[in-house]
């Protein structure tokens, strides 16, 4: 059975299953529940300064995107930092930490951006015994309207100058948390690494407004007919978490910068995908909070199953693997040609490929008496939309031309050799190739 | 008491309570979640399968999408335009030989979409709102005679109402409906559908009904032609085939179609007599009816003696699995040869039968017995001819859109050739309302 363990800069933790700094980590009785379920370490839900702590408001945080069945696809939330008292939380901190050593504990922090502030908390912090802090420059709503958050990780200055003084007041590993509401992820990975920091941890939610309630006119979650915007995250998200951590994985500036992945992750193979992109653990929220803690289970097995069978002793092992074939659009190869083919005994005639190609592509599939769906090679330009969209898995499928042979779309003949943009006739900006 | 083994034939085989229960609704109706989730395993196929098995072309996997998007009324109302009918039609036709059958989930799984609950659920929803969701045109002054209340001329009279024009319509019974009311099995049409389902549809106006009113009793074809500037017959078969066999006029020998009548009819259940030994003879949709019913009714056996195989019964797998799974037993290959019985039937003697190669059947001289107190002859219907109006076999013979040999009369339903379906009729009504209409139009 393969080793779960993963040492995600120098924070040693019995699987990679961290849960996320959100709802599910913010007290005592909570994270409890979560070791004894078996996640391996927990980001305590964001801690902010001492004092009268911030207030919730009292109707709905989170609103939902469903798929069929009310599967939860997407969740979007308007809940603040902590709402507990400072003490309150390190108190348990410290308690937890003390049962369950074996356990990452990561104390996520959101305060002022001056630097007392970070240097009044940070002691107290290290104090507990965690393993560590987050420093939360994401949380897109509510705390960013007060120059916190996301209104921090906007600013790459601001992150390079608090991560600066985290590493300065505190001699533990500092973890920057990244918010995806930004043109340019590399730019805010590279701030933080010229502070200092230790790894990032992204994304954090992004600004959405799940729904329109068409009764009432308010924006869903609604707040007594008003709604604002909320952090959006959960399945939907993925995508748009994996393209950002390729990002920083594969810059010159931010490569080999320690990241723990987040967004979407409810599977096993959602986490092997990001630590494949080069995630060294990954963080969980959504998913403990539409199925419970428990589903820990199931990623766990999964991975180790997965990394069995691949032959992976252990994590470190899978980190970055799928990183080298991320690369610019410019370089990928032009005479790679592929063409549909539907496997017509595996076909259920629902006709889909037919429309969304008649429709809305190529007009590359022919449908005959019987309801016969055939690629027509000549007009073909290997799209991808018809598998997309076909209902059967593996019915369609791209099959990739033989070199020598003649591709009908084109009338050349396809040639062994790689070649991309950067040297194709039509790009005004071609380098010739070196005779 | 209920006593099940009361002999003979005899009313309250069951309590009240069982029997109640035995005749609930076969399928229950979906909530709106169930709907949702069944509706999203539709696939919008192009060109759909579904809509091509549909004698009445309802755009399925548009109100389908309607459910699923959250619409179920205009998702009724999709139904509705092509099948004012497509309560009744979601309720009994044979989805596994129409619409699911066709459905391509059903080629992949095993499963289609549930297209016959979803259109019953699309259905209630608009008929559970006040109003009739159609406008009718303008009146034109023309007037229309629609004989026979049944679906075919339910179909034609609110398509011809809703163009302006008024309808009357002629019911031999005392009520309309015609096989939606009096026929069907009950567990298909709970809670009075049938009734409801018409004074809904006449909510569109312009349609007077006059019931007790037969075609060549109380009317003529000549006197309707002369009176109405069009004539639609909707009369289905009026009559039912005869059993040719010793002893089949003992008592006890019931016509299948009269015994789901009384049925339909009954306000007590409990009341109604049903034998304790049942046999039935037959193996179409009446034959099944009749046999769970009674059934269902509290028959200790109820046997389906069809004379060929059972790939050639009329009634579809789904309904032979049904009644099967309420016990009735169905004995393929055998045909009746007497009934025996000192005065009422007591006992049937079946001979079995095997097929020659071109469809002719012979006894193999081999037979069996079974008790039978109540024999119901399921064999079949026929049409009893309308002087002055050209047959095609044992029907009325229509051109185009249900056109009878005799001017200004058109026909539909199982009175016309094609399958005798509910679905079927309304579509052959929808379809000579809307010839009526154009030809009036060009007329005047």
């Amino acid at each position: 059975m393969a080793n779960l363990e993963t040492d995600f800069v120098g924070i040693k933790s019995p699987n990679p299953f961290w849960l996320a700094s959100a709802p599910p980590t913010d007290k005592e009785y909570n994270v409890r529940r979560a070791f004894e379920a078996g996640w391996g370490g927990v980001v305590w839900k964001t801690l902010g300064s001492e004092g009268p702590p911030v207030v919730n408001v009292n109707g709905p945080r989170y609103g939902a995107i469903h798929g069929a069945d009310r599967r939860l696809l997407g969740l979007n939330n308007i809940e603040l930092i902590t709402d507990r008292p400072l003490e309150t939380n390190l108190e348990e901190m410290a308690r937890v930490k003390a049962d369950w050593p074996d356990r990452a504990l990561i104390a996520s922090i959101m305060v002022p951006c001056e630097e007392a502030a970070w240097k009044a908390i940070l002691p107290r912090v290290a104090e507990t015994g965690a393993d560590g802090i987050e420093l939360n420059f994401g949380c897109p709503h509510g705390m960013s309207e007060r120059g916190m958050g996301s209104a921090v990780g906007q600013v790459p200055e601001y992150i390079e100058m608090v991560t600066r003084w985290c590493k300065q007041y505190y001699d533990r590993p500092v973890i920057v948390k990244l918010t995806p509401n930004i043109t340019d992820i590399r730019k805010p990975a590279a701030a933080a690494r010229n502070g200092g920091a230790d790894a990032v941890s992204l994304i954090n939610t992004i600004n959405s407004i799940t729904s329109v309630n068409l009764d009432t006119m308010s924006p869903e979650p609604s707040i007594d007919g008003k709604g604002s915007h909320g952090g959006y995250c959960g399945p939907a998200v993925k995508p748009i978490a994996l393209s950002m951590v390729s990002e920083i994985a594969r810059d010159e500036v931010t490569r080999g910068l320690p990241i723990s992945g987040i967004g979407g992750v409810t599977t096993w193979r959602d986490a092997a995908e990001f630590i494949s992109l080069g995630c060294g653990n990954v963080q969980v929220c959504t998913a403990a909070m539409t199925y419970g803690f428990r589903i820990v289970e199931e990623m766990k097995r999964g991975l180790s199953a997965w990394m069995d069978e691949k032959g992976h002793a252990s994590v470190a092992d899978v980190v970055g693997r799928a990183v080298p074939n991320v690369t610019d659009w410019q370089y990928l190869n032009l005479n790679y040609v592929t063409k549909a083919r539907i496997d017509q005994e595996a076909c259920i005639k629902c006709g889909r490929c037919y429309a969304a190609c008649e429709d809305t592509s190529h007009q590359a599939i022919a449908m005959k008496p019987g309801r016969v769906f055939e690629v027509i090679d000549a007009e073909c330009v290997a799209c991808n939309l018809c598998v997309d969209v076909c209902p059967v898995e593996e019915c369609i499928t791209m099959v990739e031309l033989a070199s020598g042979s003649v591709d009908p779309r084109t009338g050349r003949t396809v040639e062994d050799a790689y070649a991309n943009w950067t040297t194709h006739p039509n790009n005004p900006a071609a380098v010739t190739a070196a005779e | 008491m209920a006593d099940p083994l009361t002999p003979g034939i005899a009313p309250a085989r069951l309590s009240p309570q069982e029997i109640a229960s035995n005749f609930e609704d076969l399928h229950a109706p979906l909530s709106p979640h169930e709907a949702a989730v069944a509706a999203d395993r539709c696939y919008f196929c192009h060109d759909a399968p579904c809509v091509e098995a549909c004698p009445t072309d309802i755009d399925i996997p548009l109100f389908i999408r309607q459910i699923a998007t959250g619409q179920p009324e205009a998702a009724g109302r999709t139904i509705l335009e092509a099948n004012i009918l497509g309560g009744m039609c979601a309720r009994v036709c044979p989805t596994e030989d129409l619409c699911e059958g066709a459905c391509v989930r059903e080629t992949a799984e095993g499963k289609p979409v549930e297209i016959g609950r979803l259109q019953r659920h699309a259905t209630d929803s608009v008929m559970a709102r006040q109003g009739h969701p159609f406008d009718r045109a303008a009146p034109t002054g023309k007037r229309i005679a629609v004989v026979g209340a049944g679906p075919a001329g339910l179909a034609c009279a609110h398509g011809l109402a809703r163009r302006g024009h008024d309808v009357t319509v002629y019911e031999a019974r005392p009520k309309p409906g015609g096989l939606n009311e009096y026929g069907i099995a009950a567990y298909k049409s709970v809670d009075d559908f049938a009734a409801r389902e018409v004074a809904w549809l006449a909510e569109i106006g312009g349609i007077t009904f006059d019931y007790g009113r037969a075609l060549g009793r109380d009317l003529t074809l000549e006197g309707l032609a002369a009176e109405f500037d069009a004539v639609f017959l909707g009369v289905g078969l009026g009559d039912v085939n005869r059993l040719d066999v010793e002893g089949a006029d003992r008592e006890g020998v019931d016509d299948a179609v009269g015994f789901i009548a009384e049925l339909r009819q009954a306000s007590d259940l409990s009341t109604l007599p049903v034998g304790r030994n049942v046999v039935v003879i037959g193996g179409g949709m009446t034959a099944i009816d009749v046999a769970v019913q009674s059934k269902l009714l509290g028959a200790e056996n109820v046997t389906i003696a069809y004379r060929r195989s059972q790939d050639r019964m009329g009634a579809s797998r789904y309904e032979q699995d049904l009644a099967a799974t309420r016990g009735v037993r169905i004995v393929c290959n055998a045909q009746p040869k007497a009934i025996h019985g000192n005065g009422a039937a007591a006992e049937i003697e079946l001979e079995y039968t095997a097929e020659d190669g071109d469809g002719g059947l012979r006894g193999t001289g081999e037979t069996m017995r079974l008790p039978a107190d109540q024999v119901f002859r399921a064999i079949g219907q026929t049409f009893v001819p309308a002087p002055g109006l050209e047959m095609q076999g044992r029907k009325l013979k229509v051109t185009g859109a249900g056109r009878t040999s005799m001017a200004k009369v058109w026909a539909g339903g199982d009175c016309t050739p094609g399958e005798d379906l509910t679905v079927v009729a309304v579509a052959e009504g929808r379809d000579a309302a809307a010839d009526i209409h154009a030809a009036l139009d060009t007329d005047g």
